[in-house]
């Protein structure tokens, strides 16, 4: 009957052959560590960016690998790099594209996603977007200047600086070309969410994580599609003659053949797409960081339902409070109130997480796993992070602070390393079950030790650096007497970089060597409920082996009175109501 | 003998038809079972659409963008360094009358779109019946509703081509005032979102050529459907935008 036959194909029957099976790769689980790898070259490649910048701060004279010497917008060019590499192959890439593909359908109980056509074209696209973002390195005038943000006038002059030819079309291009991957993936997950769980798996039995990558695709889904937006509009500007974005302006004297253009449309698009991308980066990792507390605290998550409020609030505020990132820029003193309101708004739900997560450790007999410790690190870095945040949503705070080092810490704690611990975390608690081996523990912990000491000792200084004033994005300050006293604290950050750098090695090697030498992994090595562990090790091509799950419980039922373990699978049959 | 053939009604088929008749299971929490992991008819169907009102909602936050950018950039003025005064550059497009009757050729087609899958909807249940002996699909005179649509599709994106010509012939071209770059830039837009469910269409058509079920067919054409109601309701939108807000 021709509905089987092609229900079969639907399926798609585990692939023969290296090219598909590994390349062109329906395989939700082999899509995940396409991502995942992905992601891992981008953030090396966005990290030895990064260290080049700390080395030429404090030795401006010195000529670098692969660079040669500096100049000032060698710099910049380093910078909008390092930044857009981060923010987009890193930061949206891993934690969503790597794990939620790879872990939501097993979560959910389903075989794949619901389009695994799509799903292979998203990542290739993603790849595709990576090069061409890459290959701006190799162009006449070198990568664009304009930072991972694309201000315009200058981003919409070719004329406006070295980078700024064809280097930068080719960074606009990729954007777009991210926006499409990242939109398709989006429809990919929120369609798999709704439509494919596994019977009993109600919406309000969804692992946190699962919640977290679903809020993170509607959040995808509404943004990318303005920045994709922006980006076109962009392009035109660029090569169409069209004054979108670029008011009448001169560039060396010349007038750039633009008129009436506003340069502020582009800020309000651009941060419409921006802020949401913040929650974008970090959903995931909370969602993550939820289910490692409760799996190693072996309690269940203190306000389930709390938490899953939680999210979808931050996840509408995000939609609410662009106009914070353009205080500086000029804004009526009425609207900047209530994108300050709004803002400080989201500290109500962040707190909620934030004691729910401490809540769910309180009397806990904690098992400090690496895992465990990651998601540890995670929330101190979200409290340390994020505390910043209301200094910074409030105008008159946000004016002295915005182009000041300030601003390098508070985001680079929060959305940076808190969503990098995330991505930690997943890797050490998911590796024994992508990979059926486990990471060494030892080295784990050296790992942790050196990036969590290391991110603090780096971060934390860059505070200081922005209350005594100290601007961000230059390359050298040495004309200004009054930053010369800081000039030790620049070198104290630049050492904490070498040394954090050098832990990441530790989790590189132990990533390689765990996949060929570490110790055979059971099916649920943790004692977690979800069923990504009630499958074998690694998971069957159709993920449970021909059958599909029955869920009867909750996703973190741990120490329940009366059970035979300490935990409950969520396939185990329904405990029947138990005091508490 | 077989007598199924004439208990079933044909002028309106339901798209809902599964192996066994079955209407779609409910949607919330755990829907196809335990032992059926191929999923089947119905469930592809439901999934198809609700993917496709996801992209709809997608697309519409792209045009969201480009109104609000359009409606932002009508209003703002910009300094004339002759007379150093601020004044509007916005100069407001005449459309071509072209426009009018393509908006009429989209409509059309919606239309055909419409009678596209309810003609494969018919096929699909005709084609249980017709290796049954004794009963025959009928030779009812054939308008392939689909390549109409195909048609009609592709004359509305030659016909925009043209529209492009006449306004660059009245001196309007991309970057000749904001107001003519938005319009270059809504129909272009829209005529490449177009052009996808052309292409979208045409993998339809060729599904029986390339042996792949009529089922698959029909769900093809079924969330094209949709999308090209929706193309067309997004037509009429920026269509009012440009004349209505110039």
């Amino acid at each position: 009957m021709a509905t089987r036959e092609f229900a079969a194909h639907e399926l798609h029957a585990a692939p023969q052959g290296f090219v598909r099976k590994w390349v062109f790769s329906l395989d939700h689980k082999v899509i995940g560590l396409q991502y995942y790898f992905l992601a891992l070259t981008a953030v090396f490649v966005g990290m030895f960016l990064s260290l080049l910048m700390r080395i030429h701060l404090i030795w401006p004279n010195a000529t670098l690998p692969l660079f040669g010497d500096i100049k000032p917008e060698t710099y910049l060019s380093l910078l909008t790099m390092h930044g857009t590499i981060m923010v987009f192959f890193v930061l949206t890439t891993a934690p969503q594209g790597g794990f939620g593909n790879y872990f939501l359908p097993i979560q959910i109980g389903a075989a794949d996603m619901a389009f695994p056509v799509l799903n292979m074209l998203s990542f290739w696209i993603t790849f595709l977007a990576y090069i061409v973002m890459l290959s701006a390195f190799f162009v006449v005038g070198g990568a664009p200047l304009h930072g991972w943000t694309g201000y315009p006038p200058l981003s919409a002059l070719p004329s406006a600086g070295p980078g700024e030819g064809l280097g930068a079309d080719l960074w606009v291009i990729s954007i777009a070309l991210f926006c499409v991957g990242a939109l398709m993936s989006a429809l990919n997950f929120i369609t798999t969410t709704l439509d494919m769980r596994a019977k009993g798996m109600t919406l309000m039995r969804m692992p946190l994580t699962c919640w977290a990558w679903f809020i993170t695709a509607i959040l995808g889904l509404l943004a990318f599609g303005v920045l994709f937006s922006a980006g076109i509009l962009l392009l035109l500007d660029r090569n169409a003659g069209t004054s979108f974005f670029v008011p009448l302006v001169t560039v060396n004297g010349q007038l750039a053949g633009h008129k009436g253009g506003s340069p502020l449309l582009w800020q309000h698009l651009f941060w419409f797409f921006g802020h949401p991308e913040v929650y974008i980066a970090i959903l995931p990792a909370m969602g993550l960081c939820s289910q490692l507390l409760s799996v190693f605290s072996r309690k269940p998550i203190f306000g389930y339902k709390a938490m899953v409020y939680a999210m979808l609030s931050i996840g509408l505020l995000g939609f609410m409070v662009w106009g914070h990132h353009m205080f500086m820029s000029g804004m009526s003193p009425y609207t900047g109130f209530a994108f300050s309101v709004m803002t400080m708004a989201i500290g109500v739900p962040s707190a909620i997480k934030t004691f729910n997560w401490l809540g769910t450790m309180w009397g806990a007999r904690i098992r400090f796993s690496s895992p465990m410790l990651f998601a540890i690190g995670f929330v101190s870095l979200f409290v340390s992070g994020g505390i910043s945040g209301p200094f910074l949503a409030q105008p008159v705070l946000d004016i002295p602070l915005h182009d000041t080092y300030f601003v390098t810490g508070h985001f680079h704690l929060i959305m940076g390393v808190a969503s990098i611990f995330g991505i930690f975390g997943a890797t050490y608690y998911w590796f024994p079950k992508m990979f059926g081996r486990m990471m060494s523990e030892s080295l784990a912990r050296w790992h942790f030790w050196f990036t969590f000491i290391g991110t603090y000792a780096i971060f934390m200084p860059m505070h200081y650096l922005g209350m005594a004033g100290h601007p961000r994005r230059y390359s050298q300050l040495t004309e200004l007497n009054y930053l010369h006293g800081l000039v030790p604290l620049q070198k104290f950050i630049t050492y904490a970089a070498f040394v954090t750098i050098a832990g990441q090695f530790i989790f590189l090697f132990n990533l390689f060597w765990s996949m060929k030498a570490g110790k055979k992994a059971s099916d649920n090595p943790w004692e977690a409920t979800t069923l990504e562990w009630t499958t074998t090790t690694p998971p069957p091509h159709d993920n449970f082996g021909g059958h599909t799950p029955v869920v009867c419980n909750g996703p973190y039922e741990y120490s329940v009175p009366g059970a035979p373990r300490d935990y409950v699978m969520q396939t185990d049959p329904a405990i029947v109501s138990v005091a508490h | 003998m077989v007598r199924s053939a004439s208990a079933i009604t044909l002028d309106a088929p339901t798209l809902t038809l599964g192996d066994d008749g079955v209407l779609p299971p409910a949607r919330d929490g755990g829907d196809y079972g335990p032992d059926d992991r191929s999923p089947d008819f119905a469930t592809r169907l439901r999934r198809a659409r609700l993917g496709m009102c996801v992209a709809i909602a997608g697309i519409v936050m792209i045009f969201v963008s480009f109104t609000s950018a359009y409606l932002v950039r009508q209003g703002l003025p910009t300094l004339d360094p002759r007379t150093d005064a601020l004044v509007r550059d916005w100069i407001p497009v005449r459309l071509p009358n072209l426009l009018l009757i393509n908006t009429c050729v989209l409509l059309v087609s919606s239309l055909t779109m419409a009678l596209a899958r309810r003609q494969v909807a018919r096929e699909v249940a005709l084609v249980r019946f017709a290796s049954l002996p004794g009963t025959s699909a009928g030779h009812e005179p054939r308008i392939s509703w689909l390549t109409v649509t195909v048609f009609l599709g592709l004359s509305f994106l030659t016909m925009q081509w043209l529209a492009w010509r006449e306004l660059a012939a009245s001196g309007f071209y991309v970057g000749t005032s904001p107001s003519s770059s938005f319009v270059y830039l809504l129909t272009g837009m829209h005529g490449m979102h177009l052009l996808g469910g052309v292409l979208a269409l045409l993998a339809a058509g060729a599904a029986p050529l390339l042996h792949r079920p009529l089922n698959s067919q029909l769900i093809i054409l079924d969330v094209t459907g949709w999308y090209w109601h929706f193309m067309a309701i997004l037509w009429i939108y920026i269509f009012c935008l440009l004349e209505f807000a110039r």
